[in-house]
Order: structure tokens, then C-alpha cells, then sequence
């Protein structure tokens, strides 16, 4: 249920629309060139829709999410690059609308946490392998060609030969 | 060689605990959590200068709104549309606040039909000093609404000091609106 | 009344469970058989109140009872028949009892089938499953009743969520809840397993299936979700990272891990400490995905849980519960230490690194979905941790380990030859290398990450069809030898081979359909075509039509290629009433090289309506690759040592000699 019971609310509030007018303006039209209405659609990607809860606002039918598709159209046909708009964007209604988080003081863990959670881990591994490892390397270490030739003929098994 | 050498010895106590540390690290945030509002985001434009904008008046009602007009003295500028349930909870808070005059309340009609909007206004009375029509939402995105209603403290400079989101309670009002308003007329520096 | 009965049934059920978590537990810590045998019972008892339980407010459903509040709130007498009986998992009170349903048949199921476990550890795990169910009994009871009575009783109901009016959904959260509650069963193991001190092959051999079953649940009923996202939500998305997703997903990586674990327990009675805290941690983490959904704690959108004393209900149980095996963790995995030694690069490394690396993962999602509140909780500053993150940081951990995953099996216990297990790889490799270079000439064009990718998923279906043929010895042996192979090599192995393979073509249809998508947004006038790819579409207009509980608009789409017809796609806008909501339906049409997508939008209001269709170059790839993953825990669940398994316990003495003995061997 865990996925259908936010999804539901999610939806519910995207597609009645909590905060939304009753009839569509804006009907999303896409750009005639290709070029440009392909980084409009990656830009969309980038930001989070601000009514329903983590999706961005290119896979949203929230009417705030098909305004601000374009408004991004529109600023990358002004002329804008893609983190121009983007800071658009930004400007208006801060970081929280960025689905890949910037990085910066607050966000160092988040993002060095899983080399870091990795990096620690192989170090725990390796210590704890190493703790064990001193009778096994007595009792395994490879046998030299004089000891496999007497193995071999104590076992009375000529091997390959 | 003997089987105890291979036991680890008992002295890394903190190691075993670890799980248990990091749940409970992680159980305490949790807590916290539930008082949280994570759906409320603050906006970015607190202590900046209203954005540049200017607005038609709605259709037979004078005066629409402009960056202009919030300069010279404290008020509040209240986004509001006739399609908007919730806006109608706090309309009456609004009227009261016109009857007592104490501050002026511009209205950002938001991706409202003018009609729409004049008839809404006129069912539930018109508690607005100054109404800018914002049929296309765009004046709406330079302010970060995202959710209507939604109501901005600006102080005499023109700055926005604060904003609500969602419709004001007579709690937000008495408790927070009104004492700033009060310490920003006396030249204070509010926050809400 | 029958709602009175259920319930009745419920407080009846919670008084069992209290005495099934006590009396048990204490039998077998004093030896006493009496109340050691009285854990069967109660758990059957238990579990038939629960069952009458949920026949109460299924009956309710099904009667269109609206006189119960929680069917007032959440059904409609004009709903078809399924959905009424989806709608009894299709809100907070009764998906709870959904999931104290399932908790009590995994219950009664070890009563019934654990005939093989001595009676004092049957009785421990029983009495651990019981304590589960006092704290969610308790929750249903004090805080979350679906069996309140709204007198008087309205005329008719509100309404089920439009969206969750839909097969794949109807299911959908049953498979899931076997998954999340299965995993119980691991946990119950591990505890009782803790209590006792005592960890090895046997126990291992006995949590296996059961955690293999959940497993299987688990990653069907993720599949069905993602599958319903993919066709319901109208954008061609089936995987959006939100924490509503990982909370389902992160049980299901740690629950990888400890089916992977476990196999070293069972046939090298090593890494038994870390099994246990796996196990532990598994279900933990599906406790704190019900935490998170129902507490709004991360999308605070209230309607699921406007009582706060849910949350803080819940978030109790959680500490008490993950706190208190923790807690017995700590103070006997000394006890558990250990174990069959072996050299990094062996059977046992690989599963080890598996192990590292799922971790590792499922580590970076629960770091990357609590973030956002660690923040705010800390400095009040709110950010989103949304899939470029989780691309960014899963990705990397995930490659290694999937690379690794087809070199594992071939590896040797104890000491592997790695050059040799990649030489005997060497079909694979050169598979590898064609894909590359195909993909490298067919798409050199496209995003260069994609060439790698496609590579990655033929390598691992490659050696896992190649590893299966070693086992085998196909054509190195007569046919018949290698038929007779066929017949006795043991059925988890083969497991093993559909779940890798099967993993291979989920990381293939990612790829691809993501790489390699088509999309065009057009607002389009009857009568007017568009090309995309190879098809070219034509929209031949849009007419009204009437279902059951909604009226809709139908787009009617025909779709050719060189000039011949080929499909005609018809998607829907549909408006229900009860209650008012919009939803998109799309046409999918599903060829052998992946679907094509299409979603009909708003009208402009001058006759012309806004459409999207996508191309998805083998996205059906991502659910046959969940499937064959499935059937491969099947296959292996299958396996004659869980079927005729009865393994007894080996006396310590002995283990003990044989591990020491298996030491001086070298």
C-alpha cells in the first residue's frame, strides 16, 4: 500500500488540483524547433513540480507545473542558457525546487555520505578479515613445487604427468 | 592452532552498538519530524524588494496593483481566485481588517476570469484596498506563489517581511500578522 | 453487526497475541513443554480472529455497508465489484488490518509448516511474531479502527480514488504487504535466534525460504506499482525516487542481501553476526517505510494521517521494536562469532562484496530520503533530494556489484581462481564485447552512457546462461551426461541463473528505454498526422463516451508504418465523479521492440486537443526481467533442501570439529 497511499494523495491534489483554477489556460504547446523544445524538456526534468510532492515538473498535470513548463520555454527562446533559466526558476522559488540538490554546506553529507559509508565499510572489512587471516595464511599459503611433488606422491596420484 | 585466537576480542563494544546508536539517531530525527511542515516551503524572497511588476485593474473596479503602490507604507497583499475554496475561509478575516482600516489589503487575483473574480468579490464583499488581475499567473511566479491562498507582510520600504501560505486564521492574525505590523509602524524589524 | 463482530474478533485476536508473545517465551526459557505447545495454537487462533476479522470489513465492502464509516469514507455502491473489494486495502484502516492479515497467516504458516524446527525455537519465533502483532493490533485498535459505525448512514459512500480504480492496482498492495510482512519472518527468526545464542546451517536453512518468499512478493509487488505508474499516470514514468518508492525499495535491497548472506551461513556457517543484523535491519526498514507513508513525516500532505497520535503510535512501536532487537544484538553477537574461514577472492568474497555494495546502496537511499528532514530538523532549510541524486550516487555503487554478480557463481568456495572463473566466462566476454561495439555502431549518436549500459545487461545475461551451461558441461560432455546434470543439479542454482539473467534484462530495458525514448508533445486538429521514428500517427478525432462511474473523452489515434496500418490507439481523459478527479488513461501499444505510448490532454477549445505520445525501445524488457527474477526465487524456493529439508540441528561439538577440522584440511 506504502506506494499507492502517497501516490493517491500526491495525485489527488496534482490532478483535482488543491490550489488550482477550474479551467486551463495554457495548453502545453511545444516549441517548433526541435533543438530548443529538447532542452526545455531537460530543463523540466531538473525542477520539482511545487503542488504535488517529487515530481518534477515535466511528468506533472498540476496547473502551476504546465505554467512554469513555459515559462521555461519561453526563456530559452529569449535566449537564455539552461542554468540562465533554471536560475530563473530559482530565483522565485529557491533551491527546494531543484530535484538534484546544489552542492554546498548543508548538503556535504549528503552528498560525500555514500563514498564516505563506502570507503568505511571496506576499511571495517578489511580489518576484520585481517584479524581472522593470520591461521589461514599459516595453513594455506600456496605449497611450493617440492611440497606438491611430495603431496602428490604421498597421495600416489602421478596427476597430469 | 586453537579456535578462541579466531574470536574477536570483547573489547569493541562501541561496534556492536552502532546499529542501535544509528537507529535511534535516526528515530530522534524522526520525532522532530513529525512537528515539521516539509509542504510548506519558505519563500526566497523574504527581505528582497517586491518583484518589478504592474497589473490591470479587475474589469469595472478602479485601481490595479504595481510595484509602486507598495512602496510608502506597511500592508499586506493577499493572492486570492474565485476557484479557490480555501479562500473563502479567510475572507471574512479580511473584512474586519478593512473595518477596522488599520491596514491596507491589496488582493492578487490569480489566474481568475475577471468576471469571475468581480462576481466572487461581490457575493463575499470586497475587503481589497487595490486589486491587480493576474489572469496569466505570471506576476504569480515572480512572487513564488505556488498555493492560493497566500498572503505577503511588506513593510513602508517596499520589502517583503513575510509570508503565509494557506488561509490566515485569526491565530496567524493575532499572534503573528498584527504584532508585526505594530513593531514595523514603530520603525522595528519584524519577522513572522 | 457483522462490523461489531470483526470488531469483537480483533480485541479477542490481541488478547491471543499477548498471551503468544508471553507464555511461549517463557516455557522455553524454564523448559516447560506446556506452555512451549501453547504457541501453536494461539497462533492458529490468532490468526483465524484476524481472518474473521477482515471477512467483517470485507463483507461490509462488498454489501456496500455505508453505516461503517470506513466504508462511507471510501467506497461508492456504484463501483464495480473489484474495486469494492480493493477498497478495503485502499485506505489507512484497512490496509493496516491488510497488513496484521498477513502477519497472522506467516504465523500460522510457521505453526503448520514448521514441523522441522525443534518446538522451544518454534515457540520463540512464534512468540516474536506475536509481539509484532500486539503493537499493530493495539494500532488498529486504539487508533486506527476500521470498524466505526457512522450513524446515521449516509446514502452512498465517497468514493475510492479514481486512480487506484485499476487492476494493476487492486493488487498491487497485497503483494507488496506479503513482502513487507515476510520479512517478519526473518526477523523473527533472528531474534528468537539471538535469544537463544545460537546462530548456524540449520538456522540459516530455515529463514531461507521464508525470506526467499518474501522477496519474490516483494519484487512482484514493486514491479506491479511501477508497472501501474508506468500506464496510469499518463507520463511514461515508472520509477520517480520518491520516498513513498524507496520505502519499498530499500527493504528490498537489504532483503537481497540477506538472501544472499544467508547461502555463506548455510554452507560455510560464516558471516553469521552480520546475517542476523541483516535480517533485523530488513525489516526495520519496512517498519519505517509504514512510518514514513503514514505519518507524513517526509510529504506532509495530511489527509492519510491527520490523528499526530498515529505517528507518534508508530514511531514508538518502531523504537520499541527495532530498539529492543538491537539492543539484544549487542549484547549477544558475541556469541555468534566465527565460522568457516576463506580467502577474499572465493564463493564467499563474492557474496561478501554483493553484500558491501547492496548495503552500501541501500544506505545512500535512506540517506538521500531522510536528508531533506535531517535538514530541516537542523537549520529549518528545505531541499529536494530527487532522482538526479539518486542516479548520481546509486548508479556508481550498483555497477560494480551487477558486474560482480555474474563472476560470483563461477567462483569456488573457500579460495576462487578469478582469472580462471572469467576465462570460463569466455562466451560471455566475447557477447560482451559484440554488444559493445553493435551499440557503439547502431547508436553512436546517442547518450554514451548508454553503450556501456546495454553491455553491462548482455554480460550478465551472457554469464549467467554461460554459467549455467558450465554447470551443465554442455557440449564438453555427452548430451546425456549433460541431460542427466540438468535433472540433479540442484534447483537453487537455477534460481540463481533466472534471477541474474533476469536482472540483466531489467538493467537492458532501463537503458534502452530511457536512452533511446522518443517523445512529442503536438496539439493536434482532427484529421492532422505527425511522424515519429519509423510510425506515423494520425489523430482521427475525439469523441465522448460513458463508463461506469465516469464519462471520459476518447482519442482515437491510427498508427502505420510505410504506409500500413499497424494500430489504433485509443486513450482516455476520463472525469470521474465520486469523487471529482481527472484522470489520463493511456494507449499503449506493445510491439517486439517496446511500446508505443499515447495520452490524450486538454482541448485548446478550438477543436484541437493537446497530445504526448512516446516511443519506448524495449521498456517491456524492465517487467519480463521482474518476472524472470521472480520465477527465479521461485525456482529456488523450490529447492529439495527446503522441501525435504527437516535439516537437524548438528550437535556444537561436532560443528565445531568440522570447522576445525575443515582448517587443518589446509
Amino acid at each position: 500500500m506504502l506506494m499507492v497511499v502517497l501516490r493517491r494523495l500526491v495525485l489527488a491534489i496534482c490532478l483535482m488540483g488543491l490550489a488550482a483554477p477550474a479551467w486551463s489556460i495554457a495548453v502545453d504547446t511545444p516549441l517548433d524547433d526541435p533543438v530548443l523544445e529538447a532542452r526545455a524538456h531537460a530543463i523540466h526534468k531538473q525542477l520539482r513540480c511545487l503542488v504535488c510532492q517529487n515530481q518534477s515538473i515535466e511528468d506533472s498535470n498540476a496547473t502551476l507545473a504546465r505554467d512554469l513548463r513555459m515559462l521555461v520555454r519561453e526563456r530559452i527562446t529569449a535566449g537564455d542558457s539552461d542554468d540562465a533559466a533554471i536560475r530563473f526558476i530559482v530565483v522565485r522559488y529557491g533551491d527546494w525546487v531543484l530535484l538534484r540538490p546544489p552542492v554546498k554546506s548543508g548538503t556535504v553529507l549528503l552528498w560525500f555520505g555514500p563514498a564516505l559509508l563506502l570507503i568505511l565499510a571496506i576499511i571495517w572489512l578489511v580489518i576484520s578479515y585481517r584479524r581472522r587471516r593470520p591461521p589461514l595464511v599459516a595453513s594455506t599459503a600456496p605449497l611450493s613445487a617440492d611440497e606438491q611433488a611430495r603431496l602428490k606422491a604421498l597421495l600416489g596420484d602421478g596427476g597430469p604427468t | 592452532m586453537n579456535e578462541p585466537s579466531l574470536e574477536p576480542k570483547p573489547r569493541r563494544i562501541w561496534l556492536r552498538l552502532l546499529p542501535l546508536a544509528v537507529a535511534m539517531i535516526i528515530g530522534v530525527f524522526l520525532f522532530v519530524g513529525l512537528s515539521l511542515r516539509p509542504k510548506e516551503i519558505p519563500s526566497v524572497l523574504i527581505g528582497k524588494a517586491v518583484p518589478e511588476f504592474d497589473l490591470p485593474a479587475l474589469p469595472d473596479r478602479p485601481k490595479g496593483l504595481k510595484t509602486a503602490d507598495l512602496k510608502g507604507q506597511v500592508s499586506l497583499v493577499n493572492v486570492f481566485a474565485s476557484w479557490c475554496v480555501s479562500c473563502r475561509a479567510e475572507h471574512p478575516l479580511f473584512m474586519k481588517l478593512k473595518a477596522q482600516g488599520d491596514v491596507p489589503v491589496h488582493g492578487l487575483n490569480y489566474k481568475d476570469e475577471g468576471p469571475a473574480a468581480m462576481a466572487w468579490l461581490t457575493r463575499y464583499g470586497d475587503p481589497y484596498d487595490r486589486v491587480g488581475h493576474d489572469l496569466k499567473g505570471r506576476v504569480g511566479i515572480d512572487w513564488g506563489v505556488y498555493g492560493v491562498p497566500e498572503t505577503f507582510l511588506i513593510n513602508a520600504e517596499g520589502r517583503i517581511v513575510c509570508k503565509h501560505i494557506g488561509p490566515i486564521m485569526e491565530r496567524d492574525l493575532e499572534e503573528k500578522l498584527l504584532p508585526a505590523i505594530k513593531t514595523l509602524r514603530q520603525g522595528g524589524v519584524a519577522q513572522c | 453487526m457483522t462490523a461489531e463482530l470483526g470488531h469483537y474478533a480483533l480485541v479477542l485476536a490481541l488478547s491471543v497475541a499477548l498471551v503468544q508473545a508471553t507464555l511461549p517465551l517463557l516455557g522455553a526459557w524454564r523448559g516447560d513443554p506446556g506452555w512451549i505447545g501453547l504457541a501453536r495454537p494461539a497462533a492458529l487462533v490468532q490468526c483465524l480472529l484476524i481472518v474473521a476479522a477482515f471477512a467483517a470489513l470485507m463483507y461490509a465492502y462488498v454489501t456496500s455497508d455505508f453505516s461503517v464509516l470506513n466504508v462511507a469514507t471510501n467506497s461508492h455502491s456504484a463501483k464495480p465489484m473489484l474495486y469494492k473489494i480493493a477498497g478495503v486495502w485502499g485506505n489507512h484502516e484497512g490496509s493496516l488490518l491488510l497488513w496484521l492479515l498477513i502477519l497472522a497467516l506467516f504465523g500460522a504458516a510457521v505453526a503448520v509448516f514448521g514441523g522441522n524446527l525443534p518446538a522451544p525455537f518454534r515457540a520463540r519465533v512464534l512468540a516474536v511474531q506475536a509481539m509484532i502483532g500486539v503493537g499493530f493490533l493495539a494500532f488498529v485498535l486504539f487508533t486506527s479502527n476500521p470498524f466505526v459505525r457512522l450513524l446515521p448512514a449516509p446514502l452512498d459512500g465517497r468514493g475510492l480514488n479514481p486512480l487506484l480504480q485499476d487492476p494493476g492496482l487492486a493488487f498491487h498492495p497485497p503483494f507488496l504487504y506479503l513482502g513487507y510482512v515476510g520479512f517478519s519472518m526473518a526477523f523473527s527468526f533472528a531474534v528468537a535466534a539471538l535469544i537463544e545464542g545460537r546462530v548456524d546451517a540449520a538456522w540459516a536453512r530455515w529463514v531461507r525460504p521464508w525470506t526467499l518468499a518474501a522477496w519474490c512478493f516483494l519484487t512482484l509487488g514493486i514491479a506491479m506499482g511501477a508497472w501501474w505508474a508506468y500506464y496510469e499516470l499518463g507520463w511514461g514514468g515508472w520509477w520517480f525516487w520518491d520516498p513513498v518508492e524507496n520505502a519499498s525499495f530499500m527493504p528490498w535491497l537489504a532483503g537481497t542481501a540477506l538472501l544472499h548472506s544467508t547461502i555463506v551461513v548455510e554452507k560455510r556457517d560464516s558471516l553469521k553476526n552480520w546475517t542476523v543484523l541483516l535480517a533485523i535491519v530488513t525489516f526495520s526498514l519496512s517498519l519505517l517505510g509504514t512510518f514514513l507513508v503514514r505519518s507524513g513525516v517526509l510529504t506532509s500532505v495530511h489527509a492519510f494521517a491527520t490523528d499526530p497520535t498515529r505517528g507518534v503510535f508508530i514511531l514508538a512501536f518502531l523504537i520499541a521494536v527495532i530498539g529492543g532487537s538491537l539492543t539484544l544484538y549487542a549484547v549477544r553477537a558475541p556469541a555468534m562469532k566465527g565460522g568457516g574461514l576463506f580467502a577474499p577472492v572465493s564463493r564467499e568474497g563474492g557474496l561478501v562484496l554483493n553484500n558491501l555494495l547492496l548495503s552500501t546502496a541501500c544506505a545512500t537511499v535512506l540517506l538521500g530520503t531522510l536528508y531533506p528532514l535531517f535538514l530541516d530538523a537542523l537549520t529549518g532549510e528545505k531541499i529536494t533530494v530527487g532522482p538526479p541524486y539518486f542516479n548520481a550516487t546509486f548508479g556508481p555503487l550498483m555497477v560494480p556489484a551487477l558486474i560482480a554478480m555474474a563472476v560470483g557463481p563461477m567462483l569456488r568456495w573457500k579460495r576462487g581462481d578469478l582469472l580462471g572463473a572469467v576465462q570460463r566466462l569466455k562466451f560471455a566476454v566475447i557477447a560482451t564485447v559484440l554488444a559493445l561495439l553493435a551499440t557503439l555502431v547502431a547508436a553512436h549518436d546517442g547518450p554514451w552512457l548508454a553503450i556501456p549500459g546495454i553491455a553491462l545487461g548482455v554480460w550478465m545475461i551472457a554469464a549467467s546462461v554461460e554459467e549455467a551451461a558450465y554447470r551443465l558441461r554442455l557440449f564438453r560432455v555427452p548430451v546425456g551426461e549433460s541431460a542427466r546434470r540438468l535433472m540433479r543439479s540442484p534447483r537453487s542454482a537455477w534460481g540463481t541463473t533466472f534471477a541474474h539473467a533476469g536482472a540483466g534484462m531489467v538493467i537492458i530495458g532501463i537503458v534502452a528505454s530511457s536512452a533511446w525514448q522518443v517523445e512529442k508533445l503536438q496539439v493536434m486538429r482532427q484529421g492532422e498526422s505527425l511522424a515519429m521514428g519509423p510510425y506515423e500517427i494520425k489523430f482521427q478525432g475525439a469523441e465522448p463516451i460513458d463508463g461506469p462511474n465516469y464519462s471520459a473523452v476518447r482519442g482515437v489515434f491510427r498508427v502505420s508504418r510505410n504506409g500500413a496500418e499497424i494500430a489504433v490507439l485509443e486513450p482516455e481523459s476520463r472525469n470521474y465523479q465520486d469523487p471529482p478527479m481527472e484522470t489520463t488513461e493511456a494507449a499503449i501499444r506493445t510491439g517486439w521492440g517496446g511500446d508505443l505510448y499515447a495520452v490524450i490532454g486538454d482541448p485548446t477549445g478550438d477543436g484541437s486537443w493537446s497530445t504526448r505520445f512516446y516511443n519506448k525501445p524495449m521498456i517491456h524488457w524492465i517487467w519480463i526481467g521482474c518476472l524472470m527474477m521472480v520465477f527465479g526465487g521461485l525456482v529456488s524456493l523450490s529447492d529439495r533442501r527446503h522441501r525435504v529439508g527437516a535439516p537437524a540441528r548438528r550437535d556444537v561439538p561436532v560443528k565445531a570439529a568440522k570447522t576445525a577440522a575443515s582448517m587443518a584440511g589446509k
